[in-house]
């Protein structure tokens, strides 16, 4: 069941300009991973160099930012979209 | 003039051109502001600064924007108090109080709001919007009123009576969001995304914007008679502050406006949003995001975009940080007010009873000069005090009701 990822304005030059896409992934993991099989170099903008989720990157998981959830390991339900938002606002 | 160079990412240091864009493309960190500080040395000094305008633009060579003139509510120079009293009942020998109640809509976000939006004008941006714990909503309805541009302002739906009233007055539209703060946040994060030629002050010209806090250094150390405090007390929400206060003050040292002293910055937090307290006293290396539950409801940002800096800032600068509860914020309150005469609102109360605790601590030492930032005014949070303020006495109309009072 592909779930539905919210693309922001930074990487749409990685998704021909697409500003959602829909991916395969049983986790948010999983949903990264194949975000780079279909868009490669998306990946290294996500993650850093030891695979964690970089400090200015959000995303949530419908309402709720995976910080709070199990990070990258939060599994997803059918039906269920993710959101990119860079961190860096507010205040 | 401006002295501005480029847009530069914080983590990655990639360049961009001077534009609306707040976060790098590669990497999301943060962009900031980068000066030719070469050609800003030629031209400021001491003097050009003191014949300046008592108000933030003295420093506009310091500063990222080059409209002539500045949006100008009169913000900025606000008073530097000596706080003898409130210094006596801590211990400490020189204690100043950075008292920025009184800008144009009582809080320091006048500082920030002024720079933003002078500079969205001149990037040709029409829509002033925010999202915002309420100080920032005041203060950007009323820029926007006075620069005539159309304003959309996001704020949770449960804020404080006084700051949805003090925002919906300026008559732009005033949006109330059925979430928390980081929730407004993260919708506004992504509203700019898609309105992407309106001025959301703290998202897409966030670089600008929060340029503006450094006046609140650069206005303590021209105060002090051009010299650093050697301590400062911040509160921290997003951090920006914090940050941006220690920025200033390095502005003026590599400027030769001041000579070089290590200032120490300290935080300050409530302890139903203390992620940067918590990191600090747990010694995390990251910010873990947290589920606001405080009074201090301008500080209660949970997943705060500069905490990382803040903490950063705090370590580098043999700084400290203490969160404190509601009551003891409250208290806070109650005793700037009774020994000093000023009535900050919650983040107030949250800065002096952090300020309480650091001392007793000895993170604040008694022979240092300490600065405490006093950055919103009492009367924009009134409910959070409940009962504890209220007449001291009820009597009737008569002299000798009055006279038995006194006398008992």
């Amino acid at each position: 069941m592909a779930t539905t990822v919210r693309i922001p304005t930074q990487l749409r030059s990685l998704t021909g300009g697409n500003s959602e896409v829909a991916v395969e992934g049983g986790t948010v993991k999983e949903v990264i991973d194949n975000l780079e099989k279909n868009y490669p170099g998306i990946g290294e903008r996500l993650l850093d160099e030891s695979g964690s989720l970089r400090r200015f990157v959000n995303v949530y998981l419908v309402d709720e930012d995976i910080r709070f959830l199990d990070g990258l390991n939060t599994s997803l339900n059918p039906g269920q979209s993710l959101s990119i938002v860079p961190a860096v606002a507010g205040g | 003039m401006s002295f501005v160079e480029s847009l530069r990412c914080r983590e990655c240091g990639r360049s961009y051109p001077v534009s609306a864009l707040n976060a790098c493309e590669f990497c999301f960190g943060p962009l900031e502001v980068f000066y030719n500080y070469e050609a800003m040395q030629e031209v400021v000094s001491r003097s050009r600064i003191e014949s300046g305008p008592q108000t933030i633009w003295r420093y506009s060579d310091l500063l990222p924007t080059s409209a002539s003139p500045n949006l100008d509510l009169g913000t900025g120079f606000t008073p530097l108090l000596r706080a003898d009293h409130l210094a006596a009942e801590l211990g400490l020998r020189k204690l100043y109080l950075k008292d920025d109640t009184r800008n144009p809509t009582g809080s320091f976000k006048d500082r920030v709001v002024s720079v933003a939006l002078s500079k969205a004008r001149e990037l040709g941006l029409k829509v002033a919007a925010c999202p915002s714990t309420g100080n920032l909503a005041n203060s950007v309805a009323a820029h926007a009123a006075r620069s005539g541009m159309e304003a959309y302002i996001f704020v949770p739906a449960n804020l404080e009576h006084n700051k949805i009233a003090m925002s919906a007055i300026f008559g732009g539209h005033l949006i109330a969001v059925d979430g928390n703060y980081d929730q407004v946040n993260r919708l506004c994060a992504e509203l700019a995304m898609l309105h992407d030629d309106w001025a959301f002050v703290n998202v897409n010209v966030r670089p600008y914007y929060a340029e503006g806090s450094k006046t609140l250094a650069f206005e303590v150390a021209e105060q002090l008679g051009w010299q650093l405090p050697d301590h400062v007390v911040v509160p921290i929400a997003s951090g920006s502050q914090l940050t941006k206060i220690h920025k200033g003050f390095n502005e003026l040292t590599k400027l030769g406006l001041v000579s070089e002293k290590d200032v120490r910055i300290s935080g300050a937090q409530a302890l139903g949003c203390s992620p940067v307290a918590e990191a600090f006293l747990s010694g995390a290396d990251y910010i873990k995001p947290v589920k606001p539950d405080t009074v201090a409801k301008s500080l209660a940002i949970g997943n705060p975009a500069d905490g990382w800096y803040a903490l950063q800032t705090i370590r580098k600068t043999g700084g400290s940080a203490a969160a404190v509860s509601d009551d003891e914020l409250l208290e806070g309150i109650t005793l700037l007010a009774k020994t000093e005469g000023v009535f900050a609102e919650t983040a107030g109360g949250v800065t002096v009873a952090s300020l309480i605790k650091l001392v007793n601590s000895g993170a604040v030492k008694s022979d240092e000069t300490v600065v405490i930032y006093i950055t919103g005014n009492g009367l924009k949070t009134i409910e959070a005090l409940g009962d504890r303020v209220g007449p001291t006495d009820t009597i009737s109309p008569r002299v000798d009701a009055f006279e038995e009072l006194l006398h008992h």
